[in-house]
């Protein structure tokens, strides 16, 4: 029988054997025709990209299944980052992240909920807000979206984000100048 | 503007508040239990969206009246004054400069403390105050900020926030390119009730972050080819269902199980009406104040300087200068 193991904001993961089936449950606030876009479309990209990710050399889970809402795969059975993380952890989420970027794949939701520790190795998951993009404005605003949830939900961000940096810039050549373009991402005004 | 009033010896607290970081001017006299009184005066202008010179002329103009007002009634109800609290920033400079101004002199003339107060964080603490939330992710929708935010160890952490304009903002633009009048929001709610079909328009979500430039520009396009009143649904829909995606991402990161919307855009039912679904089907508690909290209110600004007058936290003159880019989670939340 499977069992739900996980909810995440879109979707319902049961788990059954090593298997799991993430299912993105319709949201009874949006329109239909909407609901169902957003629904499928993310359901194709993180299918296509969480493999794609694999061989740009980030961990992911294997894919067994895709449906119109939902998807199967692999079971890692870890720990989410964001109940672990530590400096030296967020070094090896930067070394991801680089590899990522490089690939040319930005991941769109980059969180401490979305990686996930097992034996010592980040796997990276929810891919649905992924896309193909090489620019600095895409990656440095996927760089931002970590650090912010970073600092919105751990303490001594700082030194994570620093770990996180120091990570990135091994594994990816363009680190300086995403970061320059994350500081002005940070800096825009928000105001009128 | 006129003589001293007595102070009182019943361990009450009364605070007089000024808002004017935009639109509405407003003045405010609170205490812990409810609002005493407020008046306002909102800017109108001629055409097009806020010219700030012009604002800040409307808020000098209308300064001494509402004020006044208050006063009046903290007389009436021989009521003394113990601190003026006013809104230091985010806003626009030249608004907030006149408001300031005029809270060092009513500070100076009553011999009471000065409070600074940051605007977003005001919103906050009143939606709070008013409907018995605790520990919220707050959605804050207004004409200059589109952010969710939560208290985390004594701050208001931002989860996410719009990359370019404000959702406010973006409704305004789109409301005057096809030619509604001001205020545009209400026009296109009302509208968008006999809509019959949705056109795809772009949804941008990152992460907790939002784009909503590239939709106002995009739905102005809509509008040459489609029915005006489903572009003005389909707008609404897009827009709100981002804001709500991006809630219901904070609480499921932040695990929280109470969501507070609050701003000027929260005014919308249509709004309201998806975030409590989302609420329902996440088994999540929904808090929405009553309207005249919603928009920028001197009740508000009010009552989180009570709340931290109450906590020692004041503000010199020498650190009473404005701050346009004020950041919510700069302040750090030492009233909790
Ligand atoms: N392959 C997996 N193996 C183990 N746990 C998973 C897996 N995929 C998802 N989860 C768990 O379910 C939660 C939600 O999944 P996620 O893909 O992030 O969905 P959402 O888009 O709703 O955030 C994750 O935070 C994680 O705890
Ligand atoms: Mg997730």
């Amino acid at each position: 029988m499977a069992e739900e193991i996980g909810r995440g904001a879109e979707a319902v993961i049961t788990r059954d054997g090593d298997r799991v089936t993430k299912w993105r449950r319709p949201k009874g606030y949006r329109l239909k025709p909407l609901d169902d876009r957003i629904r499928r479309e993310r359901t194709v990209m993180e299918s296509r990209l969480i493999s794609e990710a694999r061989r740009c050399g980030v961990p992911t889970p294997i894919i067994f299944d895709v449906d119109n809402f939902s998807l199967t795969m692999e079971h890692i059975d870890g720990i989410k980052l964001k109940d672990v993380i530590d400096p030296a952890l967020s070094e090896k989420a930067g070394e991801l992240a680089g590899r990522l970027h490089a690939c040319g794949i930005v991941h769109g939701d980059l969180t401490t909920s979305n990686m996930i520790l097992k034996d010592g190795k980040i796997y990276f998951i929810d891919f649905g807000l992924a896309f193909h993009d090489h620019s600095l404005e895409a990656q440095g605003v996927d760089v931002h979206v970590f650090f912010q949830t970073v600092r919105s939900s751990h303490d001594s961000s700082e030194e994570l984000v620093d770990a996180f940096l120091r990570g990135y810039a091994r594994t990816y050549s363009r680190a300086g100048d995403v970061l320059k373009r994350v500081r002005e991402i940070e800096g825009r005004g928000r105001y009128l | 503007m006129g003589e001293n009033l007595d102070k009182r010896e019943d361990g009450r607290t009364v605070v007089l508040g000024l808002e004017g970081t935009a639109w509405n001017l407003s003045s405010a006299l609170v205490d812990e239990e409810d609002v005493i009184a407020e008046e306002n005066a909102t800017y109108v202008p001629a055409k097009g969206g806020i010219h700030p010179r012009e604002a800040a002329q409307h808020h000098a103009e209308h300064m001494a009246p509402v004020v006044k007002a208050v006063l009046d009634a903290a007389r009436r109800d021989g009521l003394a004054i113990d601190a003026v609290a006013f809104s230091q920033g985010p806003g626009l400079g030249p608004c907030l400069r006149t408001v300031a101004t005029a809270a060092r002199a009513l500070s100076l003339r009553f011999g009471v403390p000065l409070v600074g107060v940051n605007h977003c964080i005001a919103h906050i603490e009143v939606g709070k105050w008013k409907t018995g939330a605790t520990d919220p992710v707050v959605l804050y929708v207004s004409g200059g900020n589109s952010q969710v935010l939560a208290l985390r160890r004594g701050r208001y952490r931002i989860f996410g926030e719009t990359l370019d304009i404000s959702v406010g903002n973006a409704l305004d633009k789109f409301a005057r390119q096809v030619g509604l009048p001001h205020p545009g929001g209400p026009k296109l709610e009302a509208l968008a009730k006999s809509a019959k079909e949705y056109i795809p328009l772009p949804y941008v979500v990152k992460g907790m972050d939002l784009s909503f430039s590239g939709l106002s520009t995009a739905a102005a396009q809509a509008a040459k080819k489609h029915d005006l009143a489903d572009v003005c649904s389909s707008f609404q829909e897009t827009a709100f269902a981002m804001l709500v995606e991006v809630t219901e991402r904070a609480l499921a990161h932040a695990e929280k199980k109470e969501v507070l919307l609050v701003g000027g855009v929260g005014a919308n039912s249509r709004l309201r009406e998806m975030l409590n679904i989302m609420c329902e089907e996440r088994g999540a508690r929904f808090y929405v104040p009553e309207m005249r909290f919603m928009g920028d209110n001197g009740s508000m600004i009010a009552y989180t300087g009570l709340v931290m007058l109450k906590a020692g936290v004041t503000t010199s003159l020498a650190e009473s200068r404005v701050r346009p880019g004020y950041r919510t989670d700069e302040v750090e939340v030492r009233w909790r």
